[in-house]
């Protein structure tokens, strides 16, 4: 730093010759001299003049923040490992249907862009069972609710930004693959008309499926402080949704009850969004039983708004219960 | 315009009454908030903050409402829980970042000022290494960083120097001392500990079981109490005897004696007695008040 006493020398000012003074660049006073950019000062406490974005601002920061931490982007390499490989294994399949109708004379993909969710059901099971203890679990055990609850951002925001990005990630999670397959079916030049629906039916279907699962997943993540607990809970409950849905529906199919079978689809958050794309897009099934009829159809849209509005009034519940 | 103002504020939770018709004004500067464990100094923050609503009174933060304006105070107030909060694998550098956009800076002032603030409160290099390695001290320095990095106009400190050993906690209250003075941010400090606001505070607010005990410069609350310690090596009847003829009233503590302070000829007439006496003069001290004393005579006054 400069000699204080400098700037008190009053033969200073009198000098002519002094923007030529080579030692001034230790005046503190000359630092926007661009010349002089060498020197660091400190220049103490600085106050904050620029904008203070409100509430919705944070929120969507929040968003867009945790959206893309659930691929470990702007977290450490480490962080990024199991969702970008996760990602990578969910395209494979995909990927390798797009190789065999591109290469290959086929007058259509060999597997369904709507039955495609159902069968790497696992794997995407998986990630959310990853992700959503990573986005909300850590921000409870550490205790750190207490700082964003002493900042603009109000409960419900912190809920609705959490829930939007989860659900957004897991989307992306899904409709990649089906969008590999449907560039698969342009290169091969299928037919648009057959093409195009499909690939809609199914990406309404990964919206569906995502809000689901990001809200079962946020859920139990919210009650399982302990990260490694929510991981096993979500996968455990999620597989065996799945395990419990396939053997009812089987029993229910092979005694002929063909009602219970249709209806069994509720059991699975999987098999519910696909009744929804059955019955109601018009998609086809790839269960051995859809929801029955119109009835059915509406039963698993509203048993479908249900499961969302109900995860997203208990994740609202569970966060009014953290104090700061 | 009061930094403070709360008129007969109550929060009771149930049976307990956590904050009961407190009545204080508080102007700027760095004020200490002082009370023992679970005298309500945390749920007067929270009430503060307008996170907790208060069961009846108001409070005035800013010369902005509590119940109705919660989410402008926290704008313009940072606050440092008491209990660890930080996670554990990210870099406070990643943090800091973090906590100043949700308070609402744009991405490049996020940076800019975590920077600043992060190098104001003494971390450096470590800055970018996980928080999970951090001593006990770093975490306190990110944690009041997080509370800093938005500029706040106030900052609620609850507790900042709990756990530190006596380096860690000096630097705390000359970091304290710092915001209050060179960064111009007013300070509210919570602490069970008079003796380490002394210090650092112009003002001091003593709370007992959610009551107001006393609110007063830090000069008025530890000025030296109107009474004199003094130890001879022997003789200490004669010379307690002798002090009292002189018209002091005069009360042993074990091997001291404790002398009513009039004025400074009290000292004049402790050392006349220990001439005339001719025993060897151990000890004469002020005494200072303690936390104890405080509640006990206070409290006394008050009720």
């Amino acid at each position: 730093m400069s000699d204080p006493t400098r700037s008190a020398d009053p033969t200073r000012s009198a000098d002519p010759t002094r923007s030529a003074d080579p030692t001034r660049s230790a005046d503190p006073t000359r630092s926007a001299d661009p010349t002089r950019s060498g020197v660091i000062h400190d220049i103490g406490y600085r106050h904050y003049d620029g904008a203070r974005l409100g509430r919705r601002h944070v929120t969507r920061a929040l968003f867009v923040e945790s959206a893309k931490g659930a691929y470990g982007l702007g977290r450490s390499t480490r962080s990024k490992i199991v969702p970008m490989l996760l990602f990578a294994v969910v395209c494979v399949p995909a990927f390798v249907i797009a190789v065999i109708a591109a290469v290959t004379e086929v007058s259509e993909l060999p597997s369904d862009y709507t039955s495609y969710v159902l069968n790497v059901q696992v794997l995407v099971a998986i990630y959310v069972a990853g992700q959503a203890p990573a986005s909300v679990s850590r921000d409870l055990r550490f205790r750190v609710m207490p700082l964003y609850l002493s900042r603009p951002l109000e409960r419900v925001d912190y809920v609705l930004a959490k829930y939007a990005a989860l659900t957004v990630a897991v989307f992306v999670f899904v409709a990649g693959p089906l969008t590999i397959m449907f560039l698969g079916a342009l290169l091969a030049e299928l037919p648009l008309g057959e093409q195009v629906p499909d690939y809609l039916r199914s990406l309404a279907g990964g919206v569906l499926v995502a809000f689901v699962l990001a809200g079962v997943g946020l859920v139990i993540a919210s009650v399982t402080p302990q990260r490694g607990l929510g991981v096993a809970a979500i996968i455990t409950v999620l597989l065996v949704l799945g395990g419990v849905q396939g053997a009812v529906q089987g029993i229910a199919g092979a005694e002929g009850e063909d009602t219970v079978a249709g209806y069994a689809g509720l059991l699975s958050p999987f098999t519910l969004v696909d009744g929804v794309q059955s019955g109601l897009l018009g998609a086809d099934t790839a269960l051995p039983a859809g929801p029955p009829g119109d009835m059915g159809a509406v039963v698993f849209l509203v048993a479908t708004v249900l499961v969302v509005a109900g995860c997203f009034g208990a994740l609202l519940l569970r966060y009014r219960r953290v104090s700061i | 315009m009061p930094l403070i103002a709360t008129d007969v504020l109550t929060k009771r939770y149930g049976p307990v009454t956590a904050v009961s018709e407190l009545s204080v004004d508080i102007e700027p500067g760095v004020v200490g908030l002082i009370g023992a464990n679970g005298a309500g100094k945390s749920t007067l923050i929270k009430i503060l903050l307008g996170l907790v609503p208060a069961t009846s009174g108001r409070a005035r933060v800013l010369d902005l409402d509590v119940a109705t304006s919660g989410a402008e105070i926290r704008e313009r107030v940072g606050y440092m829980p008491e209990h660890d909060s930080l996670p554990a694998d990210v870099s406070a550098t990643e943090f800091v970042v973090h906590m100043a956009r949700m308070s609402g800076l744009p991405r490049t002032a996020a940076r800019e000022r975590t920077a600043d603030t992060l190098r104001h409160v003494g971390l450096y290099e470590e800055r970018y290494r996980p928080i999970g390695g951090y001593s006990t001290g770093m975490r306190q320095r990110v944690k009041l960083a997080q509370a800093l990095v938005h500029d706040p106009a106030l900052v609620l400190l609850d507790e900042p120097t709990n756990g530190l050993d006596p380096a860690g906690r000096e630097d705390m209250l000359g970091l304290i001392r710092r915001i209050g003075t060179e960064f111009g941010i007013s300070v509210l400090v919570a602490s069970h500990l008079l003796g380490e606001l002394e210090r650092v505070c112009d003002h001091v607010v003593v709370v007992d079981a959610g009551r107001l005990l006393r609110s007063s410069s830090t000069a008025d609350v530890t000025a030296a109490s109107s009474a004199i310690a003094v130890e001879v090596d022997e003789r200490t009847e004669e010379f307690a005897a002798l002090l009292r003829s002189a018209g002091l009233a005069v009360t042993p503590v074990g091997r001291l004696l404790e002398v009513e302070l009039r004025d400074d000829t009290t000292y004049d007439v402790v050392r006349d007695s220990v001439d005339s006496l001719g025993v060897g003069l151990v000890r004469m001290e002020r005494r200072r008040h303690h936390m104890s004393e405080i509640f006990t005579t206070s409290g006394a006054t008050s009720v």
